[in-house]
């Protein structure tokens, strides 16, 4: 399911905390549910820069990044780690994004680059459907 | 008492016959709904519950009667009859000017204290200038760099006559010491002031994530304002030990007493270590939990914990003061409970929640609003979540009798059952070396996750229904108005910071920021250097600063 069919190998995520919100359950339990559906993931914990999570993304060559945010800094620091992934050539990592986030900003968040946004109460399913739809 | 023994042998019999008769039958054509009844914490429930023999023979010891030990219904004799708890809405965003407006708006409608939320960088101690605070600045909370913001925050509202609860902990000694300055300014003395700092940094670095310096600086930082506090402040409840976030974490009931309790325990501890007596402090000890809409284990929960704490600071601490056995508590409603699906069903949850607070004795409350699983609550729906608390309190009628759901024999059994899986939780934390260890070992956060793991499968599986997310779910648009913040305020409070430091005295803050780095090397007190340089209107970041030279920084360890 989220093997790459080619090398069987599993697909590798960066679920990181950017910013000063230190509210980790949902971060935690879509690390976990992600591990559950085949992925690799590696978490780095709460309160993270951008720079510490794109470094850590490039360094663990992660197909994708997930995002989670209850701060309402997102506008700021989820296009943050855009810019730094655009500025370090390793834009084809594909990220998307979680939390306390008013609908009317996901328009804005989808157009930066965001590939999804799961808001509160998003089923596991759902979760790894779209990620996989983003993978195929 | 034979008599009253033949008569539990009596009812016993007579449950047998009718699990065997009517309920066989009964079962036999129309199967229970589910096999297994549980709460939302897993706890098994059976389908009926009769007198439970201790709570007959025991009555005294267990229960007693409220305003006294172990204080299981209540800690004070009248409870709501003689007074209402406090409506205390917990807000702040954006400017100390715009949250000053805010306060007055609650104040005009009936609430009946303060509760202030500041923003991130406030509650790590990051000025809003700094790098650090990028995008962060007044979201979840207000934007307080300097004594300057707390005069506005506070201008036209007595603090002599408003008390106040703080929700600040790492930075917890620097807003008291401002809000001690701006009493002064005021003409208030610190010893009229009233209020809360939340001042709780061990369910920081578990669960809320706002720590800034290693446990041991933090703990005495601690201290200290307990003893500040004793000899200047006395009507201040110096922290507020909260298994509010813990709960929010993922936690079960069971664990947001126990974690919390422990919590306490490693403060009393450190306290009296510190040459302080325990009668001294522990009156001012304050709590603050989770009112979930699982009603009957919440009301046995908030039981249970006043229970075990009162034998633990009488049996453990050897406290004599009753005032230091007595768990005070504000409650706030579960904002994981909120759906973002259908947000006015969030109201209906609010109100079980403010039944389940009010059934189990608080002493204060907050109610969240039905928008707040999106953004922070507009105007409009904080005054529903307010109007929510001021029905119950003026026409559910639970306000005149105390303690109404004692002697349920559910409740009852439950309650017992909630202390007793506690202190088990107390007791594995006592032999991995206490709180600061079970923590740095990462038992309390696996704990957490674990139960929070468990009720979001219960929920993909359909086991647990949340209305509106996994049934009864619609199409909506998402139209509901919701509050924003202005983008802009990070440039406000910066220009404001620059204007500050024009207009005071360079070489004065510089002196006592100095003083208060080299205190930190020692073993003094350190409000005093802390309350020294806030009056100089030293940032809160330099104050940070100043300290963390000495302390260290923490960071999260977890595997």
């Amino acid at each position: 399911m989220s093997d790459s069919t080619a090398t069987g190998a599993k697909v590798r995520v960066l679920i990181g905390k950017p910013g000063l919100d230190g509210h980790d359950r949902g971060a935690k339990y879509v690390a976990h549910i992600l591990r559950d559906a085949g992925f690799e993931v590696i978490y780095t914990g709460i309160r993270r820069t951008p720079e510490q999570i794109v470094d850590a993304a490039i360094q663990e060559d992660v197909k994708m990044i997930g995002l989670s945010l209850l701060s309402g800094a997102h506008n700021t620091l989820f296009k943050r780690v855009l810019d730094l992934l655009k500025e370090k050539g390793a834009e084809d990592i594909i990220v998307f994004g979680g939390g306390t986030i008013p609908p009317d900003d996901v328009p804005g968040l989808e157009a930066m680059g965001i590939k999804a946004v799961f808001g509160p109460g998003t089923p596991a399913k759902e979760i790894v459907d779209t990620l996989n739809s983003c993978l195929a | 008492m034979a008599d009253k023994c033949s008569n539990l042998e009596k009812i016993a019999e007579a449950k047998k016959a009718w699990d065997e008769g009517p309920v066989a039958k009964t079962c036999g054509r129309f199967p229970e709904r589910k096999e297994e009844f549980v709460t939302v914490s897993d706890e098994p429930v059976e389908r009926l519950y009769t007198p439970e023999p201790s709570v007959m023979k025991e009555y005294n010891e267990k229960l007693g009667f409220p305003g006294q030990y172990p204080f299981t219904r209540g800690v004070q004799p009248t409870m709501y009859r003689g007074r209402l708890w406090t409506m205390r809405m917990y807000a702040g965003f954006s400017t100390a000017e715009e949250s000053n407006k805010r306060y007055r708006y609650l104040l005009e409608q009936g609430s009946t204290g303060l509760s202030v939320a500041f923003d991130l960088p406030t509650q790590i101690g990051y000025d809003s200038d700094d790098d650090m605070s990028a995008g962060e600045v007044g979201k979840v909370g207000v934007a307080i760099d300097s004594l300057a913001d707390m005069e506005v925050l506070f201008d036209g509202i007595p603090l002599d006559k408003v008390s106040t609860s703080m929700t600040i902990n790492s930075s917890a000694a620097i807003l008291l010491a401002m809000y001690i300055a701006v009493g002064e300014k005021q003409g208030v003395s610190a010893d009229k002031l009233t209020g809360t700092i939340q001042n709780d940094i061990l369910k920081e670095y578990i669960a809320r994530g706002t720590y800034r310096f290693p446990p041991k600086p933090s703990l005495r930082l601690i201290s200290n304002i307990f003893e500040y506090c004793t000899k200047s402040v006395p009507r201040w409840n110096t922290i507020s030990i909260s298994g509010y976030h813990i709960r929010e974490a993922g936690s079960t009931a069971a664990q947001e007493v126990g974690f919390t309790i422990a919590d306490a325990i490693c403060y009393v501890e450190t306290a009296m270590k510190a040459g302080l007596k325990v009668d001294d402090f522990a009156p001012r000890l304050a709590f603050f939990f989770a009112a979930h809409t699982d009603l009957l284990e919440e009301v046995a929960k908030f039981r249970a914990a006043r229970r075990l704490y009162a034998k633990i600071m009488k049996e453990r601490f050897k406290a004599e003061n009753p005032k230091s056995w007595m768990l005070r508590f504000h409650t706030q409603t579960g904002g994981v409970t909120l759906t973002a699906q259908q947000p006015d069903n969030n109201i209906v949850r609010v109100a079980i929640q403010t039944l389940a607070a009010v059934l189990g004795g608080t002493q204060s409350l907050h109610t969240n609003s039905k928008d707040e699983a999106l953004a922070l609550p507009t105007e409009d729906s904080v005054r529903v979540a307010l109007r929510t608390q001021q029905i119950v309190a003026e026409e559910s009628g639970v306000t005149s009798t105390i303690d109404p759901l004692g002697g349920s024999f559910y409740v009852e059994q439950l309650t017992d059952k909630i202390e007793a899986e506690a202190l088990a939780y107390i007791e594995k934390i006592d032999e991995l070396g206490g709180m600061v260890s079970a923590i740095e070992q990462g038992y309390v956060q696996k704990e957490i996750e674990q139960s929070a793991y468990n009720y979001g499968q219960s929920i993909e599986s359909n086991d647990r229904i949340v209305v509106g997310v996994n049934k009864f779910q619609v199409e909506e648009e998402n139209t509901i108005p919701l509050f924003k913040v202005d983008e802009t305020v990070g440039k406000l409070q910066t220009d404001k910071i620059a204007k500050v430091k024009a207009d005071r005295s360079e070489e004065t803050v510089k002196a006592k920021l100095a003083a208060l780095t080299e205190a930190s090397k020692g073993d003094d007190n350190l409000m005093p250097f802390i309350l020294d340089a806030v009056r100089e209107y030293a940032t809160i970041g330099e104050i940070c600063n100043a300290m963390e030279g000495v302390f260290g920084q923490y960071t999260e360890t977890f595997n």
